[in-house]
């Protein structure tokens, strides 16, 4: 067994005691700016083996796309002692505010609420270096924050100098107070002037090693907490913009179709409320005094339509377009008495949205645009806005508003796009906000796929491991696309996007285990429906599919899963969160008929997840009665480990492994979309079964691995492919069938399907029947 | 339209809008009382959660016509008030935990907590899983875990 652990994983980022130069800025208050490509160092050539991505991920290219780029971000202290900063990456949940806040706080020697960090807006000249995707923002923007932080800090120490008649060298500052030797003391807020630099000059800084850090690595609460439970968080719907009424759009009864004509639009000019009706490429726009005016008005609309992509397709007819465009496994020459093992696997369509619907508020007048909306990449969404509205890229202001929830949906300007195109038709600034209804059916999806996976054993030694993930086609034609090329990606090739989705898949794709000649190929087919890179983006399938290998594998060899797994691990980060789990989540502990664990691990974002969940299949658990909700199997224990490298705040690290864990549960037993005759199904919460709580587990455990690193990874998306894996492999267990098809349910429709025309449900009248 | 009068976070508002327009709307766009969030505007995801006469309802599905002039909602900006503080006990429980992800469920979770908690304790009986299992909210975050974790502690306070 070829093990790893002489390679230091983070070895080429040794951030130790290194030297950054930085930026005074000049002017009348403190600024300070760092270049935000700072700390990522060139690597070199890729390597065949190891496998592409244990030395060179999605994570890295993101970096490197931003390496030529001079793009400064700036620290501001202000007179009242506090620090701001804009961040040019977008919160929707994750806890970057939060975590940024924290590494500035430690830089500066001040008080974590006492740090504001907001949203950037678009900033062009960014280039590629703006983008919220794959668990990318501390790793690309721990350094340069720091250096920037660092260099306040200093500034202040020099001019606190002055004032207290000393030296910096016996000066300590402490919470924005420094201190001299005299005990006399001076405050951040009364330096914030005097330490402003009147020209702008580069400085150089040394950053402070990991072993005095008393911020990062703590446990801190969301800055935003306060915010949120009293509601006064402010998201785009809440956002008041003068004019900007109440706007939704009538969509077509079938996925990307198209508004011919208006039967009925004097009519539903004349309803209450409503002021402008208008047909746009996506469907007829309506803007009334409320939402609930909209609705009514939507309803009423008699619209023509032209066909959509995928008339008359259904989800046989899709899957049978995937296996004819699978590439065939070709195993390599083996040894007659090797056994071999095949298996397929089929993941079903999925939603991608977030609680909050896709919404942004538009302005666009005759010379300029401005557009308020949760985008992950802004630079693409000014791009797409000014051509859209005939503008010059500079005449368009893209104000990034945070976010309630994204899941890679905010990867895509779909709603700003179509928020600016209506305002130019209306005349008048708007209010977009999509019905929930729309979300499913029109929306984002993460696409259906299959993979097939054959494996060779021979005396208890796995000689060959192939997996060949084919997929309805991948959209990166956004942010990630942005990275490599935004124009080049959205050429008619007549190819598709494979190239592009092929870099990713390579780029993310790691199976940790020694399993020989391992391959892992990617083809993607059909290009009609509406993709996106769903939290985790090919990861939770392609895992999925091999940890259920994995199992079966253990089995053929007569061995134990997690003693199978710990034989063959290449990574001694990986075994460790496995061993993590497997102690704390008592692997092996009876249990009765149809109950089960399951285990699983998942490498990725320079860090590794293992995840321990005992399942509840028995009929009792499974037929429990909730109305109009999907019962099913229960997951009544998750353990999950995550080393995650340095951690900046665990507390913020255990949420996401939370949500990863809530996301597997329902990516392997509840949620999909079924497409039927050209539309998928779904319309509501209660049709598309995300996680709920009668579907959460009872005891949840999250172990934050200890590391030395000085390196952070990736949070946000760590912690779904090992959670889904380990669902799918205690559910195997329990019934002692492996599933095929994910989710489970999917066969079974569970519930009454809404008409497609009107797209939208009436609003329910009874909801004083239904208190408690 | 109607002239509408009723309690809203222990204040008599008085509005003009047609009678079958949805509380929600009357709230949010009309009142610009911004805590119920849209989610689903049929009664499924819970977003809106707020309390009328003390008891958790979701105005997405109730016509304003239908609130009459004694009638008390309560949204989470009047939440404190119900128990003359600063933050409620539930919303205490929620910052300690740490619950929050997006935040933008976390309003109507906070409200249906409440609710559920005081349903519970006015049957006499303790919190169970059973009880948490009929919260509806939608979580898309998933941070499930700590919402039950936060209404336990929550309910130890109340």
């Amino acid at each position: 067994m070829t093990d790893l652990e002489s390679r230091p994983p983070f070895a080429r980022a040794n951030l130790r005691r290194r030297t950054f130069v930085g930026y005074l800025l000049g002017g009348a208050t403190l600024a300070v700016a760092a270049d935000l490509s700072l700390g990522n160092p060139a690597y070199a050539a890729v390597p065949s083996l190891p496998q592409i991505p244990e030395l060179y991920d999605l994570g890295d290219l993101q970096t490197d796309a931003a390496r030529p780029t001079a793009n400064l971000i700036r620290i501001v202290i202000n007179t009242d002692g506090t620090a701001s900063f804009e961040l040019p990456r977008m919160e929707v949940g994750q806890g970057i505010t939060t975590s940024t806040a924290m590494i500035i706080a430690e830089e500066l020697d001040l008080p974590v609420d006492k740090v504001h960090v907001s949203l950037a807006p678009a900033r062009p000249e960014l280039m590629f270096n703006q983008l919220t995707g794959g668990s990318n923002t501390t790793v690309s923007t721990y350094t340069p924050i720091r250096v920037a932080a660092a260099i306040a800090r200093n500034a202040l120490l020099g001019a606190a100098a002055i004032e207290l008649g000393s030296i910096v060298a016996l000066l300590t500052s402490k919470e924005g107070v420094i201190t001299g030797p005299t005990g006399a003391s001076v405050s951040y807020a009364d330096l914030a002037t005097k330490a402003a630099s009147p020209t702008t000059q580069a400085v150089s800084v040394t950053l402070a090693p990991r072993s005095s850090f008393t911020v990062i690595g703590t446990p801190q609460n969301r800055v935003d907490a306060l915010a949120a439970v009293t509601g006064r968080k402010t998201f785009t719907l809440d956002l008041e913009i003068p004019g900007a009424l109440p706007t939704m759009v009538c969509r077509p009864p079938t996925l990307n179709g198209s508004p011919r004509s208006i039967s009925n639009r004097a009519q539903v000019l004349a309803m209450p409320g409503v002021t402008h009706v208008e047909a746009v490429d996506t469907g007829v726009a309506v803007r009334a005094a409320t939402f609930g005016q909209c609705i009514d008005a939507v309803r009423a609309l008699v619209v023509v339509w032209n066909p959509g992509s995928v008339e008359g397709e259904s989800d046989a007819t899709v899957l049978a377009k995937l296996r004819a465009a699978e590439i065939p496994l070709a195993v390599p020459p083996i040894p007659l008495l090797a056994q071999t093992v095949e298996a397929e696997f089929t993941f079903m369509f999925r939603s991608s949205a977030a609680l909050e619907p896709n919404c942004a508020v538009a302005d666009v007048r005759a010379d300029h645009a401005t557009v308020w909306a949760g985008l992950k990449a802004p630079i693409v969404a000014q791009t797409e806005i000014a051509a859209a509205v005939g503008l010059p890229v500079e005449k368009v202001t893209v104000n990034v508003v945070t976010g309630g929830g994204s899941f890679g949906h905010k990867l895509f300007n779909d709603a700003a796009v179509e928020a600016a195109k209506i305002s130019q038709k209306m005349g008048v600034p708007v209010k977009l906000m999509w019905h929930r209804a729309d979300e499913p059916r029109q929306g984002r999806v993460h696409p259906m796929a299959t993979s097939r996976i054959r494996a060779t054993v021979l005396l208890g030694q796995v000689l060959t491991f192939e997996q060949r993930h084919t997929s309805v086609s991948t959209d990166f034609g956004h942010g990630l696309g942005e990275m490599i090329s935004h124009n080049l990606d959205k050429l008619p090739t007549g190819l598709g996007n494979l190239g592009f989705a092929e870099t990713i898949f390579t780029l993310t794709q790691e199976l940790p285990y020694d399993f020989g000649v391992v391959t892992q190929l990617l083809n993607e087919c059909d290009m009609r429906f509406n993709t996106g890179s769903m939290r985790n983006i090919y990861s939770p399938d392609v895992a999925c599919a091999n940890e259920l290998m994995v199992d079966r594998l253990a089995a053929l060899t007569g061995q134990d899963p997690v003693a199978f797994r710990l034989a063959f691990l290449k990574n001694s980060r990986v075994k460790d969160v496995l061993r993590k789990v497997a102690a704390v989540g008592q692997w092996g502990r009876s249990m009765p008929a149809g109950m089960a664990q399951g285990v699983a691990v998942h490498s990725e974002y320079k860090g590794a997840t293992a995840v321990l969940v005992e399942i509840d299949c028995r009929p009792a658990t499974v037929n429990r009665p909730i109305v109009n909700g999907v019962t099913g199997p229960r997951v009544t224990k998750a353990v999950i480990a995550v080393d995650a490298g340095l951690v900046i705040n665990p507390r913020g690290l255990e949420a996401q492994m939370m949500g990863g864990v809530s996301d597997g549960i329902a990516l392997a037993l509840t949620s999909s979309l079924h497409l039927r005759d050209g539309h998928f199904l779904e319309a509501s919460w209660d049709n598309y079964f995300y996680t709920r709580e009668w579907n959460a587990p009872l005891d949840f455990q999250c172990i934050v691995m200890p590391s030395t690193s000085e390196q952070p990874g990736g949070a946000g998306e760590a912690g779904v492919a090992a959670s889904v894996s380990a669902v799918a492999c205690a559910y195997a267990r329990a019934t002692g069938t492996m599933p095929t098809r994910f989710p489970i349910n999917h066969d079974q429709l569970s519930f009454t399907v809404k008409p497609f025309v009107p797209p939208i449900p009436e609003s329910p009248t009874d909801g004083l029947s239904h208190t408690f | 339209m109607g002239q509408h009068t009723f309690i809203l976070n222990g204040s008599t508002v008085t509005v003009n809008v047609d009678d079958d327009v949805r509380l929600l709307w009357v709230l949010r766009d009309v009142l610009g009382i911004t805590g119920p969030k849209y989610g689903c505007g049929i009664n499924v995801c819970k977003a809106c959660t707020s309390h009328i006469n003390g008891k958790a309802f979701n105005p997405c599905s109730v016509q304003v016509k239908d609130i009459g002039p004694t009638d008390q909602v309560t949204t989470i900006e009047g939440l404190p008030a119900t128990v003359g503080a600063e933050l409620h006990p539930m919303q205490e429980a929620w910052l300690e935990n740490d619950v929050a992800q997006c935040g933008y469920c976390q309003p109507g979770q906070i409200m249906a907590a409440v609710a559920k908690v005081n349903q519970v304790h006015a049957a006499g009986r303790e919190l169970t899983d059973a009880d948490l299992d009929e919260i509806r909210n939608i979580c898309r975050c998933g941070t499930y875990s700590r919402i039950r974790t936060a209404i336990r502690a929550g309910a130890e306070a109340m």
